[in-house]
């Protein structure tokens, strides 16, 4: 209760600071209206750690923080260049998917069974696209180039089913109900970071070389076909990622609850504060996350400022602006381009693979493109496009209320439906619908943003 | 006969099944191309507006099944269709007029349109599924089978049976009547042609006096039209789920681009390109070459060139030929 | 005074700088008026504030003696004007028949009639009134233009730039079919890049610069002075 009214308390704090723009009298002028914004949200996480728990509160200024770095990575390709992602959901899998690689365990048995065979089929998936892709270019265009490109094709793919098969299968049937894949390097997950933007860096180059230069439309095509192969692997190939039976018991760069309640310098310092040992532990291991977290944010923004306010920021703008003069000027749109989308996509694989160390292990069937691409374009749209500060505050505001609006609809609907009997079937409905109000929350918050506000709540310079 | 077999057998798995599909997929791509022809955007929100057809449909169907209405052996859902079409035109118009219209006045550019769309499929699918749940939904009724697979093999003698779903029959009679209305309204009518200069040139088609908003107050309700047919009768042949149409707009998307954005003929051919290729690259043809080869040769794998799981791959690996070979697609589109 | 009165027309592009100063042009019935000078001096936009296109600050446009200075273009096309833009002035994906019943779209009653009038105009049209107007060739497309145009049955033809782009051969026959045309008793106002050939045919001429009236006189007149010769028909 005290919570749904803490929740609508703090709507109208934010409406309030954005409703002089929206009828039009003199704004506040920027600087107090950043900080104040800022200083709102850090209150409202305060609150919640006041009212409901610490833990709840750290826990949610985490997702917050990797929220806003997933925000930055797409603020750097909309707010920068206007490119339009919207497989934001596949970059940041990939993140996850390098946590897996370097962290996990490796699991010997499984290398010995089938790794060959993988590697096997891996060269060969990269001889057949070099053998289309020789044939393309030194044959003329006819009939017969189709033909020989398709029997290419066809061929390379039953040779590979027939390595790659076997492997697979063998792979899988090591101790299928806790391992059936290869695992990881098993080294520290921290390292699974950079890592996880490589990843995602890789594919966005993929992307960007094909969709690039072409309407923009495209690009937002391609990248919504990206992301969704890009979770069906994650979910279907077990030799790697054990598909939808998870990978849990990611090791953690921060110490474990049970460890700290074990030493003895840690109960010291919770019976010193006067709090109880167990409960601190967890507090404890969330604010290491969070200080790590902290760290890394700190760093992408610092440098996504320093690049916005460089020559080369000033000139992506320009680019943004008037496509058609910069490219007259003799500016590289097109490589230009594909600079930016890499660098946002690799910032979206970094948080991505932040949020599985997070979780402490990868759950394939929890990319939803609703929560995951969406929900990142309302924090960009309403934080303020361009922005960098813009991206971060909309990163935390969206997480927040997402988080917060399950407790608000189910109030509302309990004192909408209040008057109606017990079993009535409207009622029972209603109730069991509030979790799809969030997504109609959401799409409603992004049109209205994008209406009334397009420039969001701190605007670019 | 043993030839014969195979080609059943083709027939059974890939043929019928790849021409509902595809069915399916050009009158959802009709609806894209059309609203990029005359607004000139990708509507991503055009497979939520299926998903909101096919429930008002549904629940129409519901409710004559409960007062006892039937047209046996047809589906009772195709009489619930119009009222589908009707509820989909009212709210597809409500959108245009309170999200649309604003940006079309603003001369916005194309990408802001696209973010929009993206608002109003995230609304529609939460209406969608605030109201009917996000769960699979049945509501066919009716003969279930044209042709039974073992009624064939009786009648034919042969080892393999070719079955023939009431709802497929219906999505292909159905496709084809739809997009013969359609091109006969494109090319025969006053306001069809207005359409297409719109669609041509703008600029132009204002100078010879054509009324901008009744034009795309036209693609609207057209749009909205093949959106319930296409996602009722999708949901007629597989199942009806809230997700499921979010998952077809990359193959409704690739087929549009495939054929040319813009481009209604075009549209129905990648339709079909999407969707034979969807089935043919995820078939197992292990049986189909038994048939053919010498019984020595017979392979021991599934000879399926990829998983089932992956028939999105396939869509996706087409659009991205497409993109990087002929961008405005085959039968050469709007321009790149 | 005459069918076409465009005066004093002073504005620019939205709120951009004015283009136009002060400038006027006129046209009676059946009569040819060309609009020549230099590059950047004005023509096209002084021909599109006739037309409506641009915010005037100053100055009125009648037609027929009814002032339409307010009037969006489309309003324009109902009082009887008509446009042939200088690029892409037809449907390219329809075929030339339909490209001309587009120009007709606002007309209610049987266009046969006038369809047949531009198919006796321009033969050509006719032979290929199946093929799309995409697909033919730089003049026979700047011949749909214009029999798009005359499709609303017009009282004043408005072309900009009609011969850019084409051989001189297709020019000379492209300016022949315009003065039929003017014959059958519609205002021709035509902006022109070729000056010479243009005044040669020219009832009336504007020679502007700077979005400023500089010399207005006859054709025949115009190019006889030495001085419009000197500096603007190269001698």
């Amino acid at each position: 209760m005290i919570v749904t009214l803490l929740g609508l308390a703090c709507f109208a704090l934010l409406v309030v600071s954005l409703a002089p723009r929206l009828v039009g009298l003199a704004p506040l002028p920027d600087r107090i209206r950043n900080v104040s914004l800022f200083a709102i949200m850090a209150l409202l996480i305060i609150i919640v750690g006041m009212i409901q728990s610490w833990n709840v509160a750290l826990a949610l200024l985490n997702l917050c923080l990797i929220s806003s770095i997933m925000a930055l990575g797409v603020n750097i390709q909309w707010g920068y260049a206007g490119l339009l992602n919207v497989g934001i959901m596949g970059f940041a899998a990939l993140g996850g998917v390098a946590a897996v690689l370097i962290s996990a365990d490796p699991v010997a048995d499984a290398w010995a069974a089938g790794a060959l065979g993988i590697f096997v089929s891996f060269i060969l998936a990269v001889v057949t696209v070099m053998a289309a892709i020789y044939a393309y270019r030194n044959m003329a265009p006819s009939m017969a180039r189709g033909l020989t490109l398709f029997a290419i094709i066809v061929i390379g793919l039953i040779v590979i089913r027939y390595f790659y098969g076997p492997a697979r299968d063998a792979i899988e049937d090591v101790n299928p109900a806790s391992e059936g894949y290869l695992g990881g390097l098993g080294l520290p997950i921290i390292l699974a970071w950079p890592v996880g933007g490589v990843f995602a860096g890789l594919a966005a180059w993929l992307i960007g070389k094909t969709a690039l230069g072409l309407r923009s439309d495209y690009l937002a095509i391609a990248t919504l076909g990206i992301a969704e192969i890009i979770v069906a692997i994650i979910k279907h190939e077990d030799w790697l990622t054990r598909g939808v039976k998870n990978v849990s018991g990611l090791p953690r760069p921060v110490p474990y609850e049970i460890d700290l309640q074990q030493s003895q310098w840690f109960v010291d310092l919770a019976t010193r504060l006067g709090q109880d040992p167990a409960l601190s532990s967890s507090v404890f291991v969330k604010l290491c996350y969070a200080i790590l977290f902290t760290v890394v944010l700190l760093i992408v923004l610092w440098l996504s400022e320093r690049a916005l306010n460089s020559p080369w920021g000033r000139m992506m703008r320009a680019i943004r602006d008037n496509e058609v003069s910069a490219n007259a000027m003799g500016k590289d749109v097109v490589a230009r381009h594909l600079q930016v989308f890499v660098l946002g996509s690799i910032v979206v694989g970094i948080a991505g693979a932040m949020l599985t160390t997070l979780d402490g292990q990868l759950t394939p069937g929890a990319y939803q493109p609703l929560r995951f691409t969406f929900l990142i374009w309302v924090m960009v749209i309403l934080g303020g496009s361009g922005n960098n500060w813009g991206a971060v505050l909309g990163g935390f505001v969206v997480w927040f209320f997402w988080i917060q609006a399950e407790p608000i609809g189910t109030w509302l609907m309990q004192t909408i439906t209040s008057g109606m009997a017990e079993d009535n079937a409207l009622r029972i409905h209603l109730l069991n619908s509030t979790a799809h109000m969030r997504l109609m929350t959401m799409g409603l918050i992004l049109l209205l943003v994008l209406r009334f506000s397009p420039r969001g709540l701190i605007p670019e310079k | 006969m043993e030839l014969l077999n195979a080609f059943i057998l083709l027939s059974n798995f890939v043929l019928v099944p790849a021409i509902a599909y595809g069915s399916q997929l050009a009158l959802g791509a009709l609806g894209v191309t059309l609203i990029y022809g005359i607004l000139r955007f990708s509507n991503f929100a055009h497979g939520d507006t299926m998903a909101f057809g096919a429930m008002v449909t549904i629940l129409f169907t519901w409710w004559f099944q409960s007062m006892g209405i039937s047209i046996d052996p047809l589906p009772t859902a195709l009489l619930a269709l119009p009222f589908g079409i009707l509820f989909c035109i009212g709210f597809v118009l409500a959108t245009d007029r309170i999200v649309y219209r604003f940006y079309r006045r603003q001369k916005a550019a194309p990408v802001i349109f696209l973010i929009a769309s993206m608002g109003v499929m995230f609304v529609t699918n939460g209406v969608v599924r605030f109201i009917i749940g996000p769960n699979d939904q049945k509501f066919a009724d009716g003969e279930r089978f044209i042709i039974k697979a073992r009624t064939f093999k009786q009648m034919t003698g042969l080892e393999e049976g070719l079955s023939f779903k009431v709802s497929q029959g219906i999505t292909v009679v159905t496709a084809i009547l739809v997009v013969i209305a359609l091109f006969w309204f494109l090319n025969r009518t006053r306001t069809g042609k207005s359409m297409r200069a719109y669609s041509d040139n703008e600029d132009l088609a204002l100078l010879s006096g054509i009324n901008p908003d009744k034009v795309v107050m036209v693609a609207w309700i057209i749009a909205a039209t093949l959106a319930t047919i296409a996602g009722t009768l999708y949901g007629l042949d597989k199942s009806f789920k809230p997700f499921t149409y979010l998952q077809l707009l990359l193959p409704i998307f690739a087929a549009a681009i495939v054929g040319g954005l813009g481009s209604p003929l075009g549209a129905i051919a990648g339709g079909f390109v999407i969707a034979f290729s969807e089935i043919m690259v995820t078939y197992a043809y292990k049986k189909f070459i038994a048939y053919l080869v010498p019984e020595s040769w017979e392979p021991d794998t599934l000879v399926q060139l990829l998983s089932t799981d992956y028939k999105f791959a396939v869509s996706f690996m087409i659009l991205l030929l497409v993109l990087l070979f002929r961008p405005t697609g085959i039968f050469a589109g709007k321009s790149v | 005074m005459s069918y076409l009165s465009a005066s004093n027309m002073t504005g620019g592009y939205g709120r951009g700088a004015d283009i136009l100063h002060d400038c006027t042009i006129e046209a009676a019935e059946g009569e040819i008026a060309v609009i020549v000078g230099p590059n950047g001096a004005g023509k096209s936009t002084a021909m599109k504030a006739v037309f409506g296109m641009l915010n005037l600050r100053e100055g009125s446009v009648t037609l027929d003696g009814e002032d339409i200075t307010h009037l969006t273009p489309q309003d324009r096309v109902a009082k009887g004007m008509a446009f042939v833009p200088q690029t892409s002035n037809v449907f390219p994906s329809m075929s030339v028949e339909e490209n001309l019943e587009m120009g007709a779209f606002l007309r209610r009653d049987n266009i046969n009639g006038t369809m047949e009038q531009v198919y006796e105009l321009f033969p050509i049209l006719k032979e290929k009134r199946r093929q799309n107007a995409g697909e033919l060739s730089g003049g026979q497309r700047q011949q749909v233009a214009v029999g798009r145009a005359l499709m609303t049955q017009p009282k004043l033809l408005m072309l900009d730039e009609p011969t850019a782009g084409v051989s001189p051969i297709v020019m000379d026959e492209l300016f022949d079919r315009i003065i039929e045309v003017a014959r059958t008793g519609i205002s021709i106002l035509m902006v022109e890049q070729n000056a010479r050939q243009a005044l040669n045919i020219a009832d009336k001429g504007y020679v502007l610069v700077q979005g400023r009236n500089r010399f207005t006189d006859t054709g025949e007149a115009l190019m006889n002075d030495p001085e419009v010769r000197k500096s603007f028909l190269g001698g």
